[in-house]
Parts: structure tokens; C-alpha cells; sequence
């Protein structure tokens, strides 16, 4: 409880800090988002004036930041530049990310390790030859590839899933996208798996398992295979950061309204304060998921948590 | 492969129920704002076209036709009287009136609303009271005095008088802007919930919330007591992120109609679609601008070889799949007015005559930078395609690219910053020479020409006593503008559209998707 605590404490300065850095950052863009708004046709100066105030971009970049957190810790995360509440915004943005998350999630650790214990246990065979060119594969290919052609070939011409959109809602809509997104830890989630258990099978304690005579299933199930996820559950924890990189260009393959998608736009029209707020919700996600891979691998090898 | 398998089983993505109820849907881009006064991006005018009626509209022709307005007349093209057609209604069954214009375009030309059609309100009398400048030395406008434009008069429920500060011939045909058109007394009680809730005068209301970044629906609206009744039931407008998703959509028959189907798909869609693609030369001009104001480009035989170097059919065939159209005009063809090759032989490529003109003109020495915006990928592309003609055809061997990011291009013209060629892009507001050739070649422009025939020549032609006779005098200025070539023009854009065996009657035009044309199979 204590180390569970002491966690949560350090998440302070690192929120103050990142949402500062981030404000920083956003602010330095060149370029006028104001004058942007309009396009090619003129904005009258008056018009440009009212804006900058009520967005305080004539402030410094101190008060700027000051007046952001002040509300935002009221929890109004402030407007676009559209007039839009961002609190309304990110709404439904976040139900959409998450969903296709833990559907990419769901695949790399299901099918991951499934593939990696196949390959694992079966070294040099076929199966295992397989998962490695496979995974090569997956690796080696961008994400941009994979998921056209995964639209194209699956959704368009088999129609076997949706081609875009959210319409049939989850998992029906998740399932494509989801596994485009999840490919890629999927591939590295196989081979962790399958090194670590190839090594593991060669331990000690699995040999003594194995002469006490207890069941294969067993020995793999309990024994081997526990062990072997603890770098697995590492990989899958730092994955998340991973996942909501890959999201941008899902979400915009594939057409579904959520962070990612709305982090890119937000970055191109210069929306600070939408940036921001995003940013320092990834944050805390981070912090708790990454929480909870430490405090996991007490339960996988209890050494951890008593050491 | 666990999932694939799991559903592989299940049907292909239902599309049940929208046939019962006559709906069809639109791929757009999530719009900015659906306030009249107060968006000019195409997507929310795709929207409000649908919601609203203007008081004129534009046929194919280029010519205005009245709509909700029975007449728009003047003696002396400063002061028009607008009459209304009596009878018509809002979707809260609210009147339209006179006032619902004059109501809306005061909102409007309100320097603190901030809305982006303000400028369309700038010749209107009592304009600069809305807007008052700045005083000497502060950032902060004071407060305006007045929320009314002193040159709008309401005589009665049906006349609208609208007094300009000078004469100006076009006036008609800029009314069919959506920026124009009418909103209910309803509206400005919560100007925020009627930009997300929009009460227009039109064939389709909005049915139910705009929901953010997936979808806008509207429904035939049954009191409407126009020219142009919805022959559907119901439109859904699905918002994508990317044209290349919603023409994936239309193929997979999830969307019914797109309006841009990327250039690179052109091909394949055309044979795809065959009679359900539709090719229509839209407004849209790209240029090549030149810094007039930095002394090495001040040479305008310089500006014409290089225009003569380009040859702009390479690169539309090579970059935009041969669909837009090389220009030799400053105006679009589907402007009245618009020349064949007004520009004669400075447009046409022919590389001995660039190079020998180039070097009559004395060479450009040092590095030449082209600017660009990153807004689009294609503008790289055709921006080199620019540089190796250049290179090959005048001997140009220091180009170099200055991309430059879409937030910050416009400002950097704004400011003169750019000290090269660089890409010029005007999106026609109304189907005028006045449009073009005041926006883009008018005082205070990016190239920094200033040239007061030319300005003479506009003002001559704005108040000539009609739009027939302004014609020759906007062709007299834009002679010398090509001319003087402070910018050269490239080629005109052509819009894609597509549409699936569900529907019919499209009627898509450069003015509007008529939406309204349209019935369900």
C-alpha cells in the first residue's frame, strides 16, 4: 500500500512538469492559428483582435499557462478556436480509444502468447518457423501498410469486417482496427514469449518439476510459462505508449472519432489547450497502467513484492 | 487469426433499415461552425445549403436566379431594395422576413462576435461603426458604439434596403453566399446552441444533436414553401477524417455520395462508378505568386519566361491525373467573363522563347526559394515538378523548398516574408471577375503589385450600371494584370464526386450539391 502510495505521489510533479513542457511546446509552434482559421480569405483586424483575447494569446506564455491550469483545475479545460468546450470534445473521443485499446490489447496478449507458446514449445518446427517470419513481417511493415491493406483486402473486398466508422459499434467495428493496431506488440509479445519460455524450459526448476512427475500441462501452465510472463507484462505495460502512437494513424485510417485522431488535428490547428488536456490524461494512464504492471509482478514471482 | 475467425461467420455490414425510411448519406469533413454568418469552410456550406435558402442562388450558367428573394434591384448599384417572397417559413415555423436577413447579417458584421463572414460586410454602410479600430499605441478595439448596420432598413415585412458605401455592380450574385443567409429571431436568444442546432429556411431541418466528428442528420422539413422541396426523407452526413476512407465507404456501399474523391483514385473510380462519377470544373485556382516587393523579381519579363518555362500539362497529367484544366485566364471558365488564354503567349509553354526572354531579362542569380504549404502532399509534389522545369528550361540550378506548415503560411504572405515563387490558391466565394481580381490582385495584395490603372478599372467596373456592362472593364484589368504578371496563373481545379446505385438525381454542380434533387431508390 505504502509503495502504492508513494507511486501516486510522484505522479504530481511529473503531471505539473509534462503539462507544462507540453503548453511550452505547443506555444512555440510557429505560426498564427488565429489567421489559420480563416484560410485564404482575410480575417479584419478587429475580428483577429477579439480573438487573440478571449484565447489570451497576447499574454505571456507563464500566464498563458497559469490561466490554463487555474481552470483546469475547476475542471474547465477551456475552448477551442472553434468556441467548442474541449471537456465536450474529448467526450466521447476517449470511449472510442479506449475501446479500440483493449480490443488491440485483448489480441496481443490472446493471440501473442498463444503464438509465442506454440513456437516456443515446438522450436525449430514448422509452427515456430512461421512465427518468426511472420512476426518479422509485421514488424518490418509499417502500420500505415498494414492497415490499408488490411481495409482493402478484409474489409472492402472479403467484407469480412466494416470498412471504417463506429456504426456497428464494439467489437464489430474494434476487430479490424484493432488488430492492425495490435499487430505490432502482438509480433514482439510472440517472440518475448516464446525466448522466455524456451529458456525457462531449460531451468532447473522445470526439470525437477518434471521428475517429480507432475503433468506436462502442469509444468508449462504453472511453472514455465508464469515465469516467463513477467517481461511480457513489462512489454505490455510500456506498450499502451506504443498503442496510443499507433492510434493516430488507426483512428485515422479507419475513421473512428478518438484521441488519437483528435490529437493530430489538434496539433495541426495549434489547439494548446486541447493538446494539453489529452497529454495530461495519457500521463496519468501511464502512471496507473504502469502501476499496476509493478504491482502484477508481485503476483506473478512473489519475490518481488517481499524483496 | 483467433478473431478473424470468430467472425468470419457474420454477414456482410448491414446497411437494413435506411431503405424504409428513403435516407441516403454524404461523406463530409467535420465542419467548423453551421452558423451562417459565422463558417466559410466548404463542408459546413455543403450543410447549410441543405438547411438554408438564400435569396439568390447561381445556375450552371453563372448567372444569380432569385430564390427566397423575388427581386433585388438598384438605380444606381449603391443602394438595393430586396423583395422578399411572402410565405416562407423556418423549421420553428417562425416567419422569414426581412428583418431575419438584416437581423442576421448585423450579427455578423459585429466586430465582437468574431464570426469569419465579417468582411463579406465591409461595403455595407456603418460597417467601421461595428468595428471600430484600435486606438493609437493599444491592442484592445473599444466596444462598439451600435450593433446595427446604419445601411440596412427594414421597410416593411417583405422590403429590405441595403445602402453601400459605393457603388457595386456584382451585389446580386453575392447574396448567393451562405454567409447571406437568414436566421430566426429564435437564434439570438442562444447564439452557442443555434451554432450546433442550426434553424434554417430550407428543404432539410436538422434532425436531432450534431453529433461531433461522426454524423449530422437532417429531415425534409414539411412546411417548406420553396422551389426546391427535398425528394428524400432524410440525409445523414457522415463525418470522415480522410478522403481516401469515405471513397473506401462508397465502394464498400456504406456512403452514398462523395464530393472529392482523392485524384490519385480518379482512375480506378471512373471505371468503378462509370456513369456514377461526376467531373465538374470547380472555381478553384492555383497561381504561382511572385514577391514584387523584393527587387530581384521586379523584372516582369523575368516573371513572364518563367511562366513560360512551366508546362502546366505535364504536371496535371503527371500529379492530378490529368482532371484539372492548365489556365491561360486569371478567372475560372465558369466565370462570366472568362477568356480562353486571355494571357496569349506567356502562358503557353515553349522553352527557346522562356530562356531567350529570361536571358533578355538579365538571369536570376543566387538561390531562388519556392514556397509552399504543407497542407497537402500534392503541393510538393507539383511544386517540384515546377523546379526541374525551372532548372531544365531556364537553368535555375539553386532552387530550394521552403514548406512551410499550413498555420504559419498565410501569415508569413501576409507579413512579405517570402522572398521566392510561391503557390497562390483562391477558392471563388461568387462566380465574379470582381472576386478574383479584387481579392487576389487588389490593393494590399501578397505580391505587393500596386498598379492604380488596374485599381481604377475595378472601381469603373463595380459601379458599372450592370453586371453585363462590368464585364469588358473587369477584362480591361485583368489584361493588365497578365501584363504586368505579378502572378501567373496555373491551372483550375475539378471537383470528383461519386455516387452509389442507390440513388438518383444528382444534380452536383460548382455552386451546390442540390441535395434536394435527390431520391432514393
Amino acid at each position: 500500500m505504502r509503495y502504492a502510495l508513494h507511486r501516486l505521489l510522484q505522479a504530481v510533479p511529473v503531471f505539473f512538469a509534462t503539462t507544462f513542457l507540453i503548453y511550452a511546446m505547443v506555444f512555440a509552434l510557429p505560426g498564427d492559428p488565429i489567421l489559420a482559421l480563416a484560410g485564404d480569405k482575410p480575417l479584419p483586424d478587429e475580428v483577429l483582435h477579439t480573438l487573440r483575447e478571449r484565447y489570451h494569446l497576447n499574454d505571456p506564455l507563464i500566464v498563458q499557462y497559469g490561466l490554463y491550469m487555474l481552470h483546469a483545475v475547476q475542471g474547465d479545460l477551456g475552448q477551442t478556436f472553434t468556441g467548442q468546450p474541449v471537456s465536450e470534445l474529448l467526450q466521447g473521443r476517449w470511449a472510442v480509444t479506449a475501446q479500440l485499446a483493449v480490443t488491440a490489447w485483448i489480441f496481443e496478449l490472446v493471440v501473442g502468447i498463444g503464438l509465442g507458446v506454440i513456437a516456443g514449445l515446438r522450436r525449430g518446427g514448422i509452427a515456430d518457423t512461421a512465427v518468426l517470419a511472420g512476426t518479422t513481417f509485421v514488424i518490418a511493415v509499417p502500420v500505415f501498410v498494414v492497415g490499408y491493406t488490411a481495409q482493402i483486402m478484409l474489409g472492402l473486398n472479403l467484407s469480412l469486417f466494416p470498412t471504417a466508422g463506429v456504426d456497428e459499434g464494439w467489437p464489430v467495428s474494434y476487430l479490424l482496427p484493432g488488430m492492425v493496431l495490435g499487430s505490432f506488440g502482438l509480433a514482439y509479445v510472440a517472440r518475448l514469449t516464446r525466448t522466455s519460455l524456451i529458456e525457462n524450459m531449460r531451468a532447473d526448476y522445470v526439470r525437477t518439476a518434471r521428475a517429480k512427475g507432475l503433468r506436462r500441462r502442469r509444468v508449462i501452465g504453472r511453472h514455465a510459462l508464469r515465469n516467463s510472463l513477467i517481461p511480457v507484462v513489462t512489454f505490455l505495460g510500456v506498450d499502451f505508449g506504443n498503442l496510443m502512437a499507433g492510434a493516430v494513424v488507426t483512428e485515422g485510417i479507419f475513421n473512428l472519432p478518438g484521441i488519437g485522431q483528435q490529437v493530430f488535428q489538434s496539433i495541426q490547428l495549434q489547439e494548446g489547450p486541447v493538446v494539453v488536456g489529452i497529454v495530461t490524461m495519457l500521463v496519468m494512464i501511464f502512471i496507473v497502467v504502469n502501476l499496476l504492471v509493478d504491482l502484477l509482478y508481485g503476483v506473478l514471482d512473489p519475490r518481488i513484492s517481499r524483496g | 487469426m483467433l478473431a478473424v475467425s470468430a467472425c468470419g461467420g457474420s454477414p456482410a455490414p448491414a446497411t437494413g433499415g435506411q431503405q424504409a425510411t428513403k435516407e441516403f448519406s454524404v461523406g463530409l469533413t467535420e465542419p467548423d461552425h453551421l452558423t451562417p454568418g459565422n463558417t466559410s469552410s466548404s463542408y459546413s456550406v455543403t450543410v447549410l445549403q441543405a438547411l438554408f435558402d438564400t435569396l439568390v442562388v447561381i445556375d450552371p450558367k453563372g448567372q444569380p436566379q432569385m430564390r427566397a428573394a423575388e427581386s433585388v434591384t438598384s438605380d444606381d448599384q449603391k443602394v438595393w431594395t430586396i423583395k422578399i417572397k411572402p410565405g416562407q417559413k423556418f423549421h420553428n415555423g417562425e416567419p422569414v422576413t426581412a428583418a431575419s436577413f438584416a437581423d442576421a447579417w448585423n450579427a455578423a458584421a459585429y466586430g465582437p462576435n468574431a464570426w469569419t463572414n465579417n468582411y463579406y460586410f465591409e461595403n455595407v454602410e456603418g460597417y467601421d461603426k461595428l468595428n471600430p479600430e484600435a486606438p493609437e499605441g493599444s491592442d484592445t478595439a473599444p466596444k462598439p458604439e451600435t450593433d446595427k448596420l446604419s445601411g440596412l432598413k427594414v421597410i416593411d415585412d417583405t422590403t429590405l434596403k441595403v445602402a453601400l458605401t459605393a457603388p457595386f455592380s456584382q451585389f446580386p450574385i453575392t447574396l448567393a453566399y451562405t454567409g447571406f443567409a437568414p436566421m430566426p429571431k429564435a437564434a439570438f436568444t442562444d447564439l452557442a446552441a443555434y451554432d450546433v442546432k442550426p434553424i434554417g429556411n430550407g428543404p432539410f431541418a436538422l434532425d436531432g444533436e450534431w453529433v461531433r466528428n461522426r454524423q449530422i442528420k437532417v429531415k425534409k422539413f414539411d412546411g417548406y414553401a420553396g422551389p426546391r422541396p427535398a425528394k428524400s426523407a432524410s440525409v445523414n452526413f457522415k463525418i470522415y477524417e480522410s478522403r481516401d476512407t469515405a471513397y473506401v465507404d462508397l465502394r464498400a456501399g456504406k456512403v452514398d455520395l462523395i464530393q472529392t474523391i482523392p485524384p490519385a483514385s480518379a482512375g480506378e473510380a471512373k471505371r468503378l462508378l462509370a456513369d456514377r462519377f461526376v467531373a465538374t470544373p470547380s472555381g478553384t485556382m492555383d497561381y504561382l505568386g511572385f514577391p514584387v516587393f523584393d527587387k530581384r523579381f521586379q523584372n516582369a519579363d523575368l516573371r513572364k519566361a518563367i511562366s513560360m518555362a512551366i508546362d502546366r500539362q505535364a504536371i496535371v497529367d503527371a500529379v492530378f491525373n490529368g482532371t484539372f484544366k492548365p489556365m491561360g485566364s486569371l478567372v475560372a471558365p465558369l466565370v462570366p467573363g472568362y477568356r480562353e488564354n486571355a494571357c496569349g503567349e506567356a502562358c503557353v509553354f515553349d522553352k527557346a522563347k522562356a530562356k531567350a526572354l529570361f536571358d533578355k531579362a538579365g538571369g536570376f542569380s543566387g538561390t531562388m526559394n519556392l514556397y509552399f504549404s504543407n497542407a497537402d502532399p500534392s503541393y510538393e509534389q507539383w511544386m517540384t515538378a515546377v523546379a526541374n522545369q525551372l532548372k531544365d528550361n531556364l537553368g535555375i540550378t539553386d532552387i530550394q523548398f521552403r514548406k512551410i506548415p499550413a498555420a504559419d503560411y498565410l501569415s508569413t504572405l501576409r507579413a512579405h516574408k517570402q522572398d521566392g515563387p510561391y503557390r497562390n490558391n483562391w477558392v471563388m466565394d461568387y462566380p465574379s471577375p470582381q472576386n478574383y481580381l479584387q481579392s487576389m490582385w487588389g490593393e494590399g495584395n501578397r505580391m505587393g503589385w500596386e498598379n492604380k490603372e488596374f485599381n481604377d478599372l475595378l472601381t469603373q467596373a463595380n459601379s458599372a450600371a450592370s453586371m453585363d456592362a462590368s464585364i469588358p472593364l473587369y477584362q480591361k484589368a485583368e489584361d493588365l494584370a497578365l501584363s504586368e504578371m505579378p502572378m501567373v496563373p496555373l491551372w483550375n481545379w475539378q471537383d470528383q464526386a461519386g455516387y452509389s446505385s442507390k440513388i438518383s438525381g444528382v444534380q452536383i454542380d460548382a455552386y451546390s450539391p442540390n441535395l434536394d434533387t435527390i431520391t432514393v431508390k
